[in-house]
């Protein structure tokens, strides 16, 4: 289990944590209760499965939704 | 496509609007009315797209977002040929977002001046005795680093070589430069003003000072507050009723005008923003001036206080005994001083540190025939004197005569608290010292500047004696002061004042008060202190500076004022845009949508107030 921190773009509108908790949430390898969307930092934070999904992914699914990555630290959890 | 829209969102938007100008300027000079539909038109299609792409996406991990609501309220004026709606709509939508994420960059500014401080590499030197620039991740205990002038320290770590004077502003909040020599200790994230030290790193990466703030400040500006989580539960249900309101609004009327304004006037906004907007901009204020404020929850307790505990050693007073008064009798006082310096030079007792320290610079005899007198002080033999340093008792023990101006002084130096140091000479007293712990210089204004801020009870608890802090408690107009008091007896106390209905805040250093720090609903902790008192409590003093309080209390009472002003903006404007839909005649999408967006920008210019917070000179 690896945690990861992504910066994104100044978030403006809190239901976008909504959206991008749900699109996070709903990938596979996501511990589901572990992420958490942070509106003034503009954070996300979960712990993932690197045996079955990459940081790259999980980013492009953030970009995807319309919300770009700025920055992603990985760590041991 | 997508991708291209969201990366070009900002031109979208300038686009858009430059459309929709255009078309209104044809229209009212040259009554080009179809220039004018088919501006409006392109700039709708054009203005729609990234807000339906983040619909669509939404709606994909199902939400029912703010785009959802807009994007259908614009296909509906679209299809019933209201372009003029529709073209506005999506024009102030987007502007609007596009001005949103400007100015809460400005609010989240403070805290990101912080964690920008954040040193990223250093000069670390090798085996072969050179300085390396490496990333600072890279740097170990032990390390051995040199910090040139205008560089970021990047490690905490103690000064090996070297001087110079460092700016701990990220720190401690304080702008003066500190001075630094060899065995000073160093933060990271500081900045070296002027001079070059080498330093050993002792705390590295996020174990060092600087790591622990800016962590417990991203923390705190995201952490909730009840009324916070409810306005989020609120609002993931809110937009989905809006929807099926405007549904219903649709089924009873059959006027898709009215529907499609219904959604537009129901977006929330100002609502889910205002709270976290100002609980950012407070806390930002907050870390510029050295005060770690942890959370809206934390703000909202702070601004009710109505009892604040303290405790009296190393809060209200310095925390170590120094000499307060000296009084000297007779000749050869300059001798006198030099044979003290010398027998408590030799002396573990804690006074003898004090007495030392304010002697200073004098000349040290050979003390011989030393001989400790258990509980009253020292006799020995200096320079062919009898020299007898100690209390009252030891006095009376080695005959000496008090006159009546000694024995006034010992009353009047004993009543104001302090420990006496008599020092005879052959038998005559020469130097009366008197010791204690003295109280912070300033403290007093800053305890009446609390008072002013609406703070009923200022109480003091010690382990000291009754006495002392009786002495303290006077001088400082206190309105209650308990000694005699053990750490768990402390707590015990603060709970008590807690089950009569107080909001009580507990002031410590840390030193074994953590217990209060815990059960008081604020813990203040003089920090610079240890991690555990930065770890429990919800308030932190960086640079153990007790007159930030009065500040941190202003703030956080400006924080909460604000936080219900942008609650009353947001609540008001969606009650005064549904009431004026239903009855009056003026209200339209367009008006709607300017008002919630401007209601939004009004919640982030009120708190961005916050950022140039200062305590009011009529409390000052």
């Amino acid at each position: 289990m690896k945690a990861a921190t992504i910066q994104l773009e100044t978030l403006t509108c809190p239901s976008c944590m909504q959206k991008i908790e749900a699109a996070v949430k709903g990938l596979e390898g996501v511990e589901r209760d572990s992420v958490k969307v942070s509106f003034n930092t503009s954070k996300v934070k979960l712990n993932f499965d690197e045996d079955k999904i990459s940081i790259e992914e999980i980013a492009s699914a953030i970009t995807r939704i319309g919300y770009e990555v700025r920055d992603s630290r990985v760590k041991l959890a | 496509m997508q991708r291209l829209i969201f990366k070009n969102k900002d031109k979208i938007t300038l686009l858009n609007g430059v459309l929709v100008a255009a078309a209104f300027l044809s229209k009212w000079t040259a009554g080009n009315t179809r220039f004018f539909e088919r501006a409006l038109i392109t700039a709708s299609i054009l203005g729609a797209a990234p807000i339906a792409f983040q619909a669509y996406q939404a709606l994909r991990v199902r939400v029912v977002s703010i785009d959802v609501l807009v994007t259908i309220a614009v296909l509906g004026a679209f299809i019933i040929g209201n372009y003029e709606e529709s073209a506005i709509v999506t024009f102030l939508f987007l502007f609007g977002a596009y001005l949103e994420q400007r100015t809460l960059n400005k609010t989240r500014s403070a805290i990101k001046e912080l964690t920008d401080m954040a040193p990223e590499t250093a000069l670390k030197l090798t085996e072969n005795g050179e300085y390396v620039e490496v990333d600072v991740d890279e740097v170990a205990v032990g390390d051995v680093l040199l910090v040139k002038t205008g560089a970021k320290v990047p490690v905490d770590g103690t000064v090996l070589s070297g001087e110079g004077s460092v700016n701990e502003a990220s720190i401690t909040g304080e702008s003066i430069p500190a001075a630094k020599e060899p065995g000073s200790k160093v933060y990271a994230g500081t900045i070296l003003d002027n001079g070059t030290i080498q330093i050993a790193a002792d705390r590295v990466g996020e174990d060092t000072t600087f790591a622990k703030i800016i962590q417990l400040v991203e923390e705190a500006q995201d952490a909730k507050s009840a009324a916070e989580r409810f306005i989020d539960r609120f609002a993931r249900y809110y937009t989905p009723a809006v929807l099926v309101l405007s549904f219903l609004v649709w089924l009873i009327s059959r006027d898709i005008e009215l529907a499609i304004t219904v959604l537009v006037l129901g977006c929330p906004g100002a609502l889910v923003i205002g709270v976290p907007v100002s609980s950012v901009a407070g806390i930002g204020n907050g870390a510029r001036h050295g005060i770690l404020l942890k959370g809206s929850e934390v703000i909202g307790d702070f601004s009710r206080l109505d009892t604040i505990v303290f405790d009296k050693t190393g809060t209200l007073t310095v925390g170590k005994p120094s000499v307060a008064e000296v009084e000297y009798y007779g000749d050869n006082i300059e001798e006198a001083l030099g044979y003290l310096a010398s027998i408590e030079r030799e002396s573990d007792h804690p006074l003898a540190k004090a007495v030392l320290e304010k002697i200073g610079e004098t000349t040290f005899w050979p003390v011989e025939n030393t001989e400790v007198v258990k509980g009253e002080g020292i006799v020995a033999t200096v320079n062919g004197h009898r020299i007898a340093v100690g209390n009252a008792a030891l006095m009376e023990r080695e005959q000496v005569t008090l006159d009546e101006k000694a024995k006034a002084d010992i009353t009047q130096f004993e009543m104001k608290g302090n420990s006496l140091v008599l020092t005879a000479v052959d038998g005559e007293l020469t130097i009366l010292m008197g010791v204690r712990d003295q109280i912070r210089p300033g403290i007093k204004k800053d305890l009446q500047r609390l008072k002013r801020l609406g703070v009923k009870h200022l109480i003091m608890l010690s382990g000291d004696n009754q006495g002392t802090v009786d002495v303290v408690s006077r001088e400082l107009e206190l309105t209650e002061a308990h000694g005699n008091m053990l750490p768990e007896e402390k707590a015990a106390f603060i709970q008590k004042l807690i089950e009569e209905g107080r909001t009580v805040a507990f002031v410590g250093d840390g030193v074994n008060d953590s217990p209060s720090l815990a059960s008081a609903h604020i813990g203040i902790a003089m920090g610079g202190g240890t991690d555990v008192a930065i770890e429990t409590s919800d308030v932190v003093l960086m640079n153990s500076d007790f007159s930030r309080l009065p500040h941190a209390l202003g703030l956080a009472k400006a924080t909460a004022r604000n936080m219900k002003q942008n609650i009353l903006i947001a609540v008001g404007v969606v009650l005064v845009l549904l009431t004026s839909l239903f009855f009056s005649d003026w209200m339209n999408m367009s008006i709607g949508m300017l008002v919630h967006e401007g209601s939004i920008l009004a919640v982030i210019l009120n708190g961005m107030r916050l950022l140039r917070y200062r305590l009011p000179r009529r409390l000052a």
